[in-house]
């Protein structure tokens, strides 16, 4: 059985629309849209179009080089993956807990890294769409002229990611390619001189992570019939929280809610996910589509991110993000949220409680004195789950007693997602889409609710020449009938000369 | 102290000829002698986003170094000037919008900027660079060197 809207009962005869790739969003996505000579919506898909095979990268390497390879899986987020493949080598290496002072500095270059990846999504992806709206010139929805009509906001949003890219200098040794966390622990401890430095700028970043959020909640406040509406649908929820149920971004085990907020499954260890978790293929993308087992494919898929999480813990381990966490919650009336757009909400809150833990912790000792690494009776088989910046990231390895890795199954945050990214675009084509005449705006709203997840496709190769945009509108036998394409400055061109050449 | 040159290189190193901005980096740190070290900064990412506006403060030149799919080979120069773009599609930034992000938050100039594009073919992951691509970067590494002892 296929979900509403996944696939046209009768698609002959349907003219398609293509929007490839999704502007903003790393590597290869692309919308598909069925319409009818009416413009009536008949089907809708969100799919990858590259396959990317890392899993078969990482087989045959020796298990000490993966949290380092594994880096380049993602521009955006390396540090996350960095930290995911050390904690399933720890398993491997027979680790079950880290040392005191290892388990600090990871937390912290976690959370420097979810800072710095929020503070990036919201100033500099997302907030030119909700400040200017979705309709606005193209040439204004971005940074460049978020600077312009608001340049604190856009110095804030440098300066943030800035400081949480500091901490993870001062924790992984570098910017890129840090090498800091290594299976067993961390190679490292924190220089006092870096410690200090990043201590003397902390209620400064606490100030403006507060302001973002009053950015966010005056947007919701302007507009409150657009924030709960658009792209709302309901799911399951699911994302690592401690054992006392606090939110925790590092570690924990597994909880998952229904969509009326009970709890579904609740302590599940990291390294059984696959109890849990099954990945289904479906023929018309690369990417899979997760769902909990035990409710099936149908009922069990889920979200994961800021907007699960935030909802799933009982509480946050920070003072003013559990303020803010209860306001938002307050504002479901009892019910969990289920609006696409209160992700930046969640987002923000998150961002806030990042800066809260980061100041925490550069004032914990452990960082700066310690014992690094710990050992064990070596293992053939680790599982390390993370909450990312996107949601839940679970990096499993088996390795030989040879030191190398025999097999590698990577789950990332927008896979996870998949479902639930593909319900979001439904939800704004029967709302915006149908039945009325294209537009570029109105193909953005689009565009805007796959952003509020941040798909993060992860093939970092972004060679200078690419076309953002390439909207395709082709008859019904596959002919081309009119095409847009957005050049590298934004500039739109009417053009029918480049081929198309899309999968359905 | 900021050095003077800033040299600016962008890419994955897994992905086939996408490692032509690191493997610049890598090659052209080693082969400048102390003098001219002492002068130039090196930096490296994946990716060319909004904060390296920080980076251009307080440099003489600047010069930007990535694979291109679409430049004329073995490599392309150009002169960089401020430009807002809607280059989105992969959670970076051109150049030029670094440019304009840098005169935004600095009500100032950016530096005199130059984008070094080399030509790359192959962006396969766990592929080598090509030789085509390596020889065109071998190119590019004797033009940097007049780059850098410009006045």
């Amino acid at each position: 059985m296929s979900f509403d809207l996944e696939t046209a009962a009768a698609p002959q005869g349907l003219r398609r629309v293509a929007i490839d790739p999704v502007s903003r969003v790393e590597g290869h996505g692309k919308v598909t849209i069925l319409l009818d000579a009416q413009n009536r919506v008949h089907q809708v898909r969100l799919h990858i179009v590259e396959f990317r095979g890392f899993e078969k990268f990482i087989e045959g390497r020796p298990y000490w080089e993966v949290p380092v390879v594994v880096q380049r899986l993602c521009g955006i987020c390396p540090v996350s993956h960095l930290l995911a493949a050390s904690k399933a080598m720890d398993r491997v290496l027979g680790v079950d807990a880290v040392t005191r002072s290892a388990e600090s500095i990871r937390r912290l270059m976690h959370y420097g890294q979810v800072m710095q990846s929020h503070a990036l999504h919201f100033f500099h992806l997302s907030s030119p769409d909700l400040l200017f709206g979705f309709d606005s010139e193209v040439n204004r929805r971005n940074i460049v002229g978020v600077a312009e009509a608001r340049p604190d906001l856009a110095k804030k949003g440098v300066l943030l990611r800035k400081f949480g890219q500091e901490v993870i200098r001062a924790t992984a040794g570098k910017r890129i390619h840090g090498t800091g966390s290594v299976p067993g622990g961390v190679n490292k401890h924190v220089a006092r001189a870096d410690c200090n430095a990043l201590r003397r700028d902390v209620s400064q970043m606490l100030e403006w992570a507060q302001d973002a959020i009053n950015v966010v909640k005056l947007l919701h406040a302007q507009n409150p019939a657009l924030y709960d509406a658009f792209g709302s649908f309901r799911s399951n929820m699911l994302s690592l929280v401690r054992a006392d149920g606090a939110l925790d971004l590092y570690d924990g085990t597994l909880r998952a809610r229904d969509a009326a907020g009970a709890i579904l499954v609740d302590g599940a260890d990291a390294q059984r996910y696959l109890d849990l978790i099954e990945e289904e293929v479906r023929p018309w993308t690369y990417m899979k589509f997760p769902y909990l087992r035990s409710l099936g494919r149908e009922a069990g898929w889920y979200r994961v991110g800021p907007l699960a999480r935030v909802q799933n813990c009982d509480f946050i381990p920070s003072p003013l993000a559990e303020a803010e966490r209860q306001e938002f919650a307050a504002g479901g009336r009892g019910a969990p949220v289920h609006a696409t757009l209160a992700y930046h909400w969640a987002r923000m809150i998150e961002l806030l409680h990042t800066v809260e833990v980061i100041g925490r912790l550069l004032d914990d000792p452990a960082i700066l004195d310690g014992d690094l690494t710990a050992g064990g009776a070596r293992r053939g088989e680790g599982v390390g789950i993370i909450e990312a910046p996107r949601g839940t990231l679970i990096h499993h390895y088996r390795v030989g007693s040879d030191d190398l890795v025999t097999m590698c199954n990577l789950i990332v945050s927008t896979t996870h997602n998949n479902q639930a990214m593909n319900e979001a675009v439904r939800s704004v084509a029967r709302e915006y889409l149908d039945g009325r005449e294209l537009s570029e705006g109105l193909l953005n709203h689009i565009e805007v609710a796959i952003r509020a997840y941040d798909p993060c496709l992860s093939c970092a190769t972004h060679a200078l020449g690419r076309m953002p945009l390439d909207v395709a509108l082709l008859g019904p036998g596959g002919e081309l009938l009119d095409r847009l394409l957005k050049s590298h400055t934004g500039e739109v061109l009417r053009t029918m000369d480049a081929p198309v050449g899309l999968p359905g | 102290m900021t050095a003077p040159l800033l040299v600016f290189a962008w890419g994955n190193a897994s992905r086939g000829d996408d490692a032509l901005g690191p493997l610049f980096i890598e090659r052209l740190r080693t082969a400048i002698d102390a003098d001219l070290a002492v002068r130039v900064e090196f930096l490296e990412d994946y990716q060319l986003q909004v904060e390296h506006a920080l980076d251009l403060v307080g440099r003489a030149r600047v010069l930007f170094v990535d694979a291109s799919a679409s430049c004329a080979a073995p490599f392309e120069v150009l002169p960089l000037h401020a430009a807002r773009d809607a280059s989105f599609t992969t959670h970076a930034v051109s150049p030029q919008a670094v440019l304009h992000v840098f005169r935004d938050l600095q009500h100032a100039e950016p530096p005199p900027c130059t984008l070094l594009a080399i030509r790359g073919g192959s962006f396969d992951l766990g592929s080598p660079p090509s030789a085509r691509a390596l020889a065109n970067l071998s190119a590019a590494l004797v033009w940097a060197h007049r780059w850098l002892a410009a006045p």
